[in-house]
């Protein structure tokens, strides 16, 4: 299965990664390549193989329903740019 | 050309856990901004999750209350999305293996009728944060209170056919809710969501139409509305020709109409795929049943227990078992006093407007079970009469004393006393020759009257059944 330039821009936009347009092809050729090997795979039988959620062959952990942490907002809000009223601040997000 | 109209419900409902998802951040409702917002909520890097096991019980108890099937192996997934108040970049959610599957619940029309609705699945996920869009310096404030926490996602199958049917679904998923006590489930503040999918198709039609996706609709009437606006819209596209373009749309209530917000980004652009830092999520059968053993009584069974052991009307059963705290005050008064059907009257007729007219819930009542047993048992000893109880159930709303102090210190108690009753129907006798012999003469429904004259002078307090016994053998 091969990608054109146009699906490259668009999975770099929703992934929000500048390209350069001299970089384009190249990683066109190198996901393209990717997508190959997985091709490749995909003709494996693997009709009575269960499908992988996580490498590790381990169930998760749960943790008991307790509040463990305390309020450090000054501390965080030290290493944000910026803050005001308690507020996280970010360039105007409005749709 | 008829339509069909088709609805899918999405509802997130927040679950009441103590602390978040995936780290021990606190939840509770109206926190000062980002003071329950630790260093996994705002994402910083090297923070992994550590999942809530609250969380998966309330949603397996949530698909054994609907009947469904719960996933014994369920899997967390990244959705990836870039946006401020989701600091990952990804929230995380269940897409091909969630906690609960195919169940279904039965909903109750206006007519009497019942109509089963399939849900597709629920699913266990996070919340994301709270941006605020006023003016911080041309800037956007983010509270990350909220991120994190966790939601259930509680999906329909697009098979509501009207707007009625939609809101008895999301009703009926409230009531359960709460029973349950997975969730407060307040729509208001947000804690129960909903998102509607409307499309429409020509009557007989199997295939289904293109839908828009009201977000976010925060009140049952509002769903109602948002429906019928969003249907009427749809008709007259289709019926010029046109055709629905698949959107996210507003419903704006002040205006009762539906405006487009932007154009869903189809599903894979999300770019899904199983969340790394999260291992499968595995139970066993013996799990699920502690969770069984849990359960409480579920609202159609105790309906369905309160028509059958207290003798109580589909219509009266239904409206006492709305909430689990009703029909456990209810059950209380018509247990100790023996009696369902005056039970019934009171909880649901003079309790409930007063509880609507102070907007109590009725775990807040002035007047507790207890004291409600206390009066109805003054009625059936006949220390007051049905009508003087009103008076004191009035009295009870504003003053904590007891029953019988309140019928002492306003001098309420019925006149049982032969000797006054005998007064008093010896005046009503006197005072009205005209009725008395219009009785001997045949005329039976002049009892009332006397009866009635009776009860006005002795101010109510007369006991009715004696006075007209008592004017019945003196007229003879």
């Amino acid at each position: 299965m091969a990608l054109d330039k146009a699906e490259v821009e668009k999975i770099a936009h929703l992934a929000r990664l500048h390209i350069s347009e001299a970089d384009t092809e190249e990683v066109t050729t190198r996901i393209t390549d990717i997508l190959t090997l997985i091709d490749q795979m995909k003709t494996v039988d693997t009709e009575s193989v269960e499908p992988l959620a996580h490498p590790l062959d381990m169930v998760q952990r749960f943790r008991a329903d307790v509040v463990t942490e305390t309020n450090t907002r000054e501390q965080l809000q030290d290493l944000a740019p910026e803050s005001q009223d308690g507020l996280y601040l970010v360039p105007k997000v409005i749709e | 050309m008829e339509w069909e109209t088709v609805i899918g419900l999405e509802v997130h409902v927040t679950l009441a856990t103590k602390s978040k998802l995936f780290s021990g951040s606190a939840v509770a409702f109206g926190a000062e901004p980002n003071t329950q917002a630790n260093i996994f909520d705002i994402a910083l890097p090297g923070t992994l999750p550590v999942f809530n096991e609250e969380a998966l019980r309330m949603a397996v108890k949530f698909g054994l209350a609907i009947d469904a099937e719960i996933g014994k192996r369920s899997v967390f997934d990244r959705k990836n999305y870039f946006y401020p108040d989701l600091p990952k970049g990804y929230q995380v959610t269940q897409l091909d293996f969630p906690t609960v599957g195919k169940g279904s619940l039965t909903v109750t029309l206006d007519d009497g009728s019942e109509r089963t609705i399939g849900v597709t699945r629920a699913h266990i996920e996070e919340n994301a944060g709270k941006s605020l869009h006023e003016d911080f310096s041309g800037m956007s404030g983010i509270d990350l209170n909220r991120a994190g926490e966790p939601l259930l996602e509680i999906v329909s199958e697009p098979e509501i056919y009207t707007a009625k049917e939609a809101v008895a679904y999301l009703k009926k998923l409230h009531t359960i809710i709460l029973y349950l006590g997975i969730s407060d489930a307040i729509m208001a503040q947000g804690s129960m969501r909903c998102d509607v999918n409307v499309s429409l198709r020509p009557k007989g039609s199997d295939v289904l139409g293109t839908r828009t996706e009201m977000k976010n609709i925060n009140s049952f009437k509002f769903v109602e509305k948002a429906i019928y606006s969003e249907v009427e819209r749809q008709k007259d596209i289709l019926e010029d020709g046109g055709s629905i373009t698949q959107e996210t749309r507003r419903y704006d209530a002040d205006r009762d109409e539906t405006s487009s917000m932007r154009s869903k980004e189809v599903a894979n652009d999300y770019r899904y795929f199983p969340e790394p830092d999260l291992l499968p999520i595995v139970i066993d059968d013996d799990y699920i049943e502690q969770v069984r053993a849990t359960l409480p009584e579920l609202p159609d069974a105790k309906r369905a227990r309160f028509c059958d052991q207290f003798g109580l009307s589909e219509y009266d059963a239904g409206v006492l078992t709305s909430t689990r705290e009703m029909a456990e005050y209810f059950e209380s008064v018509a247990t100790k006093t023996g009696d369902a059907k005056v039970a019934a009257n009171w909880v649901s007729g003079d309790l409930q407007a007063l509880l609507n007219k102070n907007n109590l819930n009725i775990t807040d009542s002035p007047i507790k079970a207890e004291r409600l047993t206390d009066l109805i048992s003054r009625i059936k000893d006949k220390t007051i009469s049905g009508k003087i109880a009103k008076t004191v159930f009035e009295a009870m709303a504003d003053d904590s004393s007891s029953v019988d102090e309140i019928i002492e210190s306003k001098g309420l108690k019925q006149v049982t006393d032969s000797g006054e009753i005998e007064k008093l129907v010896d005046d009503v006798i006197n005072n009205n020759p005209d009725q008395v012999q219009q009785f001997k003469d045949g005329k039976e429904q002049v009892i009332g009257f006397l009866v009635g004259q009776a009860m006005q002078l002795s101010k109510g307090k007369a006991n009715p059944g004696q006075v007209n016994q008592l004017l019945r053998d003196k007229m003879k």
